[in-house]
């Protein structure tokens, strides 16, 4: 064990010496006065160290030997993945022993009396600020920069559009596709067109306004929206076109955003929230209300879909629908206003 | 000398030649750290942030940022046969495919939250001690990025697995961007490739995620801690403490061991936790698709206070001339937390110029001897949390059976009222802590003890305080500082004063900052006080030398006086060293 007073006799903070010991009262440890008691902490730290070691051990023997889809319950943790479990705790308790033996030695053997050190202002001697400054001026001297005002200004213009490359070379982050004027244009049609069916999502499959009983819903998108995806390899499509498809008593419906764009109460709408683009699927077919999930605006839905509360400013768009010789539901048009959140060319 | 002890010093002198490395070492590993337990909150964000790194590293090596469709061929049979992206399949794989691999997803995630909250309370430590004045405001702004930067790794990292939560995290994002006016539009666009989910954006996220930001992180912690190592650490008062000095234990070996030690600690106690608690179940959310959402999806907690914004906002939009503003979306999402995060930035300029305070602080603020600084600090707090409600209000609602609709109009109401009153609470609670501070500097601390005096008057016994509390007190009247003066409007000549009015506003928010203050006693009366207090408690002792002692046991509280004890209890005072 060290001698806690060793420090004393120190001079006063110079490097590497010894510094002066804090005037603090100070209580002396049981480990410092008590040999025997020295003794247990150097014992237990030790076996913190050794336990660590035996723990790295249990870690590589669950790593070998536990099947990966074991599985075991643990009272309040239930039924959980006996490879983690064994590997989290083998390698927490390895890692944590090291730590708490090196703390433990910390409080317990080694000094605990404190010292002082003294602090110095931070600003530099005057001596060193003027030797700065002189050296600055000397450069502005040598270089000329005050005096050749062509070259000053004209280094300062190129430094302002040195970053200019830099920045033009973002622009292909988005390819434009040739046919595309702007990302207006993408953001205000979808895939419906006059005829696309309107299929269940997931099944694809086509669905008959008989289908749907009163107070249903059906969350759909358009017939094509499979073979759209396939080729464009992305689920763009999908993130506009996606409707949910509800039915109501006709006399429910207080208003519509066009005339007759239900098919005898059935009505569809939009699921992307015009908030910040949530899908929405809680509906409630008593009031009519769809509820967005995420900031909870709320639409009603037999009232054109317009909000009743919340943080979305704009009602849900409504597609307009009907059915095909067969009796299929499809769309009559795209939708009339953009879908999903605002944006500012959206006017 | 072992013969490890001479190989090593055999290496020292190898690199000192070539360094002077021992010019360096010799200055350093004397330097002193002093000791309190919240100085361990940077440390924790510290070592969270090296599990980090070394999860990640692992981590990068089995992921696949990549939004290309595949079916999903592994041992997760739920979602054998199902399409998602590489990215989650990827994800998958790591989490039952690889072993371990779940648990280095999960301590990634563990370590992360307790990163961004040891980051966090860090800062709040930092500002209710005033260390953030002179001369370390370098130190505080680059605490206000690196949170900023903590909470975009954060985020950045949960949209990677692309799982249904995820995703829906970054519709939310991309909602929020398209939203700013003017570049909106084009700023979504080319940050996602085009429209919405498109197919770069993981990847693009990516190199964000392991390496723009963890770069600027690490590069931006080392420069805050070259910062601490140079002007050494604040301490809190305390005896034989001055703004001069530290006091505290040396690098080596003390402090070595305990900062080392915690490390392990730290490290420990987050791979305990990816090992028994379960974190970011991506496999049950499903991968992600735009038209579907977990209904009660909950970010991780410091996304939080911006979610709750964007709830409670209003439902504002301007749609003018063929533009649409989204008031909504971009002063929730955009506007405040820019503000905010300036503002906080900005703080201990705005501090330094109200109390027009030049010196250098090397002693911490007790939060109460700076009540305007504290009120400011629980007023903004409790905005936070007010905003966590709002970020909760659906689990709220449905857990307490309220409406959504009135908990966000309170909320509306309650984030312009309540943080006010908290300002007001908790600058009381500061001047009622001074005062007390003040009497036990006066009189010293009441010890409970009654007395009888000889004319029958009963007194309680004050206590001279004990060194510490004394020095803890007294610390405050090194660092009072009195009020601006009003500055005159013209000068003695007659010129007027360019400033006057800047000087003006200065001088009367310091009015504001130190006006309710209660004095510091003066050195000489606290002198004064405490030897008065010392005599009060020693005339305790010459009544319970009187013979009728035992029968006046309960009104002397009996403290000192052991019944069938011989001594005086002037003798007992002496053995315990003249300590009550
Ligand atoms: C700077 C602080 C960082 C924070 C706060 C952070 C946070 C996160 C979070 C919350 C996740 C989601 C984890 C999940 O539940 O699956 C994540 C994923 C990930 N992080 Fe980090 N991270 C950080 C730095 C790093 C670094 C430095 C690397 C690599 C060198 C890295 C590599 C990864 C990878 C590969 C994933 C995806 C893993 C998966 O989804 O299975 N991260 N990160
Ligand atoms: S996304 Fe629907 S309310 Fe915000």
């Amino acid at each position: 064990m060290t001698d806690v007073n060793t420090h004393e006799q120190s001079d006063h903070g110079s490097a590497g010496g010894r510094l002066p010991v804090a005037d603090v009262p100070h209580k002396p440890r049981r480990t410092d006065v008590d040999p025997k008691a020295a003794r247990r902490a150097e014992r237990q730290v030790a076996a913190m160290f050794t336990l660590s070691v035996l723990f790295v051990i249990l870690f590589v023997v669950a790593y070998v030997a536990i099947p990966k889809d074991a599985n075991v319950y643990i009272p309040v943790l239930g039924l959980v993945g006996a490879m983690n479990l064994a590997l989290g705790v083998t390698m927490g308790a390895a890692v944590f022993l090291i730590g708490a033996g090196a703390i433990q030695w910390a409080k317990k053997l080694m000094p605990d009396v404190e010292v002082v050190q003294e602090r110095h202002e931070m600003q530099s001697a005057p001596a060193d600020t003027a030797a700065t400054v002189d050296q600055y001026e000397r450069g502005k001297e040598e270089s000329g920069f005050a005096g050749y005002k062509i070259i000053r200004r004209s280094l300062l213009g190129a430094l302002a559009l040195f970053p200019i490359p830099l920045i033009v070379l973002l622009r292909d982050l988005w390819i434009q596709p040739s046919d595309t004027p702007n990302p207006q244009a993408e953001l205000e049609t979808t895939l419906w067109r006059k005829g696309s069916r309107i299929v269940v999502d997931g099944t694809y499959t086509p669905v008959k306004a008989t289908d749907l009983p009163v107070g249903g819903l059906i969350s759909a998108v358009p017939a094509d929206l499979e073979e759209t995806q396939a080729e464009q390899g992305n689920q763009n499509a999908r993130g506009k076109a996606a409707i949910l498809v509800v039915r109501m008593q006709p006399d429910e419906i207080r208003s519509q955003q066009g005339e007759n764009w239900d098919y005898q109460g059935i009505l569809a709408y939009s699921k992307i929230c015009t908030h910040v683009g949530c899908p929405i699927s809680l509906y409630e077919h008593r009031t009519h209300h769809l509820l967005c999930p995420c900031h909870q605006s709320t639409f009603d839905l037999a009232d054109s879909g317009n909000v009743i509360f919340g943080p979305a400013a704009r009602r849900m768009p409504q597609l307009p629908i009907g059915v095909d010789d067969e009796g299929y539901l499809v769309a009559l048009a795209d939708f009339a206003e953009p879908v999903g959140p605002s944006f500012w060319e959206r006017g | 000398m072992s013969t490890v002890e001479k190989a090593g010093a055999g290496v020292g002198t190898y690199v000192d030649k070539r360094l002077g490395s021992n010019r360096f070492l010799s200055r350093s590993l004397s330097k002193v750290f002093p000791d309190h337990w919240s100085f361990m909150l940077g440390e924790i964000a510290l070592y969270s942030f090296i599990v980090i790194l070394l999860t990640g590293t692992y981590l990068t090596l089995f992921f696949k940022p990549s939004m290309v469709e595949v079916v999903y061929q592994g041992s997760y049979v739920p979602l054998k046969g199902i399409e998602m992206s590489e990215a989650y399949a990827s994800s998958l794989d790591i989490s039952f495919d690889v072993r371990g691999g779940l648990l280095l997803r999960q301590m990634h995630h563990w370590a992360a939250l307790i990163f961004v909250a040891a980051v966090s309370v860090h800062l709040l430590r930092i500002f209710f001690t005033g260390a953030f004045r002179k001369p370390r405001e370098f130190n505080w702004i680059i605490g206000v990025v690196l949170l900023t930067l903590a909470l975009g790794a954060g985020f950045s990292g949960y949209s990677l697995p692309d799982d249904l939560l995820s995703g829906t995290g970054l519709q939310i994002a991309r909602g929020i961007v398209q939203a700013i006016p003017i570049i909106g539009t084009w700023g979504a666009f080319l940050l996602f490739g085009g429209q919405f989910p498109g197919d770069d954006f993981i990847s693009r996220i990516y190199s964000v995620h392991i390496l723009l930001i963890p770069g600027l992180i690490l590069a931006l912690v080392t420069v805050h801690l070259m910062m601490v190592w140079v002007q050494k650490h604040t301490q809190f008062p305390g005896p034989g403490r001055t703004n001069n000095n530290v006091v505290g234990y040396p690098l080596m070996p003390v402090y070595m061991a305990k900062a080392g030690g915690f490390f392990f600690i730290v490290f420990g106690i987050i791979a305990l936790l990816g090992g028994l608690v379960s974190i970011n179940p991506i496999w049950i959310f499903g991968p992600y698709t735009p038209d579907q959402v977990s209904a009660g999806s909950q970010p991780d907690w410091y996304i939080g206070w911006l979610d709750g914004m964007l709830r409670t906002m209003p439902n504002w939009e301007t749609a003018v001339g063929g533009i649409t503003i989204s008031w909504n979306v971009f002063i929730p999402a955009v506007v405040l937390p820019g503000i905010i995060f300036t503002a906080m930035a900005l703080y201990p300029f705005l501090e330094a110029w109200v109390t027009g305070d030049k010196r250098e602080h090397h002693l911490l603020d007790r939060p109460r001897n700076a009540p305007v600084r504290t009120a400011i600090g629980v007023m903004s707090l409790t905005f936070y949390m007010l905003l966590w409600i709002g970020g909760a209000n659906d689990v709220i609602a449905t857990t307490f059976d309220l409406s959504i609709n009135s908990i966000t109009w309170f909320l509306r109401v309650a984030l312009f009222v309540v943080p006010p009153l908290a300002f007001v609470f908790a600058k009381r609670v500061c001047l009622g802590l001074q005062r007390k501070d003040r009497d036990k500097l006066l009189h010293g601390y009441e010890s409970g003890r009654i007395l009888r005096l000889p004319h029958g008057e009963f007194v309680e016994v004050h206590q001279p305080l004990d060194v510490k509390e004394r020095a803890i007190i007294e610390s405050r009247l090194a660092t009072d500082h009195a009020p601006l003066p009003m500055p005159a409007s013209v000068d003695a000549y007659g010129v007027a004063n360019k400033n006057y009015r800047a000087k003006r506003l200065q001088a009367k928010l310091s009015r504001v900052w130190y006006g309710d203050q209660v004095p510091a006693p003066t050195l000489a009366e606290i002198e004064e006080g405490q030897h008065h207090a010392a005599h009060g408690a020693l005339a305790e002792a010459p009544l319970h030398a009187h013979a009728d002692a035992l029968e006046n046991v309960p009104f002397h509280g009996g403290v000192l006086h052991n019944p069938g004890e011989e001594k005086t209890n002037q003798q007992q005072l002496d053995d315990r060293g003249g300590h009550l």
